[in-house]
């Protein structure tokens, strides 16, 4: 026997006071362990798969539904540019390169975004399979939509108009997979990738469906834009734009804003906009985690001090058997650290369980590639904290217990 | 002289002091102390074990100057050298009747191999891994007094400890204290006003309140 098994026997004398009061205090922690973990993994996600893209050009709309759909892939297109006049702004001298994005078809829910093999640089793309594309209609495909969609390299599959699932199917082309990507951990995973032209035929098919065998026949292009002369009726989504220069990130954007028919975005910005929307979320949710905190908090003390009434006996017998006044401390401390110390372990496993239940329960879209059972420094902070609500708690029950007078309580009886 | 007393006296506030009588005993001895209820009985008992600090006078318990011992050297000491045998059993609810007896010898920092030996003496060997909650008030009190003697002390001390307990549990409970304690050569102190007791222990002192 020792003081630490005496107070887990007295924990589990109380099964339900016991187990109530570290289910509140898990529940709070668990939110609060929730949060960290997609703040955490969203930021660096969010950074992550906006490196390198200083701007983005599209249709005019809304500058954050651009940046959604063309940078991370989850929100619908503003709508098409002119060829011509993304062609124009590539050689604007602010600009240092740029990466056409055509959008608009998917394959099961998973986007098909016809490109350039600049696209796949940006990312450092590594190939688990195969190589990337050089004639039309062959794809390269990321490594969670192939393992999802179960696309081996060499099959074949028709995509569908819309970039949700469930539209109607384009019947004439086969696209066909070309090489798969290793798992980055960034939007890449779960794109197939083309280039802009393979996009291009699939909606003219629809419209023609003639002269089919000699688009095949036609080169792609692999590097810049597609270059068509005499052709102003191509389009593309938008365009992802590197400045040449810190002077660029004042001009550019006014100048595309005011100059011509489309808009440019900047990805921090707009996410940072965001971010300061889904605040008050945030804020909100993190107050009522900190309101069951400290009711769980209030719970262990009640519990603690009430036990001691009925304890007082007890506690005079264990001096009368030979306890010191700071064995009684420790013991009465030893119990709001356990309960907090169950709690916080409890509270970080609902956290962590809780999270990839919501992940399960996403086929697609950006919550998919947050992964639930990574550990962060800060959350033993919450073990921390959790702690200390037990010290807090138990700081007047220990005294109590300290000052018991032996003599007063054995007679009393 | 294992035990002995001097002009111990004390009073509790707002009343007149108690003076108490001295107390000389050797190994194996027993003593019954008597009086009326508010005598000061128990409050003589409570001094006797350290519970309670004497206004005036010294304790002696195998020569060590117990009555000067404080805090947790008073606490260690109690709680390796006397036993104590309280009126109700007050045993310590979650745990079984051997964990109490293992939680005197960890607080007396004592190690004990006979625990089992000594309930099996007690007649309660089938008892040992029950929840104190389903035992008779005859089978706690016996669990009390295997705790009292569970880190084999010198000195124990009985506040009524048959006051709740039927004839036959009593002399039961009193022959149990006698073997025992004479076993382990302990002194005995009973505090009683219990006629059954009178009967089966001779040598007896009485406390007036004065």
């Amino acid at each position: 026997m020792n003081l630490f098994k005496l107070s887990w026997k007295y924990l589990t004398f109380r099964p339900f006071s016991t187990g109530l009061n570290v289910l509140l205090l898990a529940l709070g922690l668990a939110i609060i362990a929730v949060l960290l973990l997609m703040q955490d993994q969203l930021e660096k996600k969010m950074n992550q798969d906006a490196e390198g893209i200083d701007l983005v050009i599209g249709a005019k709309g809304s500058p954050l539904q651009l940046i959604l759909s063309s940078v991370y892939h989850i929100d619908f297109p503003t709508g098409n540019i002119s060829l011509n006049e993304a062609q124009s702004l590539t050689r604007n001298r602010l600009v240092k390169s740029t990466i056409p994005l055509a959008l608009g078809d998917n394959y099961q829910g998973f986007r098909i975004v016809g490109t350039n093999l600049d696209y796949l640089e940006l990312y450092q793309v590594d190939f688990e399979s195969g190589t990337s594309w050089t004639q039309p209609f062959e794809v390269v495909i990321g490594a969670e939509a192939a393992l999802k969609l179960g696309l081996k390299t060499g099959d074949e599959f028709m995509g569908s108009h819309g970039i949700s699932e469930g539209s109607h199917d384009h019947d004439a082309n086969y696209f066909k997979v070309k090489g798969i990507l290793k798992p980055k951990g960034n939007v890449m995973d779960r794109l197939i990738l083309t280039s802009i032209e393979s996009v291009w035929y699939t909606h003219e098919e629809e419209e023609e469906e003639e002269g089919h065998e000699s688009m095949l026949d036609t080169k792609v292009t692999l590097h810049g834009l597609p270059k068509i002369p005499g052709d102003d009726s191509k389009e593309i989504t938008s365009l992802l734009v590197q400045y040449r220069n810190p002077m660029a990130a004042i001009q550019l954007p006014r100048f595309v804003n005011s100059r011509t028919n489309m808009q440019a975005a900047s990805p921090t910005f707009e996410m940072s906009r965001l971010f300061e929307l889904l605040g008050v979320g945030i804020n909100m949710l993190k107050g009522l985690a900190f309101v069951l905190i400290g009711i769980s908090g209030l719970g262990i003390f009640i519990a603690l001090y009430n036990s001691l009434k009925e304890r007082k006996y007890d506690l005079a017998i264990l001096r009368a058997i030979g306890a010191t006044r700071l064995q009684l401390l420790a013991l009465i401390f030893l119990e709001g650290f356990i309960l907090t110390f169950l709690g916080a372990v409890l509270g970080i496993i609902m956290g962590h369980g809780f999270l990839a239940l919501l992940i399960s329960q996403n086929q697609s879209g950006v919550m998919v590639s947050i992964q639930p059972w990574i550990f962060l420094k800060s959350e033993l902070w919450i073990v921390a904290y959790a702690l200390m609500v037990g010290i807090l708690a138990s700081v007047i029950p220990a005294i109590a217990a300290y000052q018991t007078s032996i003599a007063k309580q054995l007679t009393k009886a | 002289m294992l035990l002995s007393s001097k002009n111990l006296s004390f009073t509790y506030p707002g009343q007149k002091t108690l003076y108490f009588e001295d107390i000389q005993l050797k190994e194996k001895e027993s003593l019954l102390v008597l009086g009326k209820s508010g005598s000061g009985k128990t409050t003589l008992l409570n001094l006797l074990a350290g519970l309670a600090k004497p206004e005036q006078g010294q304790i002696q318990i195998a020569n060590q100057p117990f009555s000067d011992f404080t805090g947790q050297k008073l606490d260690l000491f109690r709680g390796r050298n006397i036993g104590i045998v309280f009126q109700k059993p007050h045993l310590l609810a979650p745990l079984s009747v051997l964990d109490n007896l293992r939680m005197a010898n960890f607080f007396g920092k004592k190690k004990n191999d006979r625990l089992e030996q000594l309930l099996d003496e007690l007649g309660l060997s089938a008892r040992k891994n029950a929840s104190v909650l389903t035992l008779s008030e005859g089978e706690a009190q016996r669990v009390s007094i295997a705790r009292a003697l569970a880190n084999e002390p010198k000195l124990i001390l009985a506040d009524e400890p048959t006051s709740s307990l039927d004839d036959e549990n009593t002399e039961k409970v009193i022959q149990l204290l006698k073997e025992q304690s004479s076993k382990i050569g302990a002194a005995m102190i009973i505090v009683t006003h219990d006629q059954r007791v009178k009967n089966q222990i001779s040598n007896f002192m009485e406390v007036k309140a004065s």
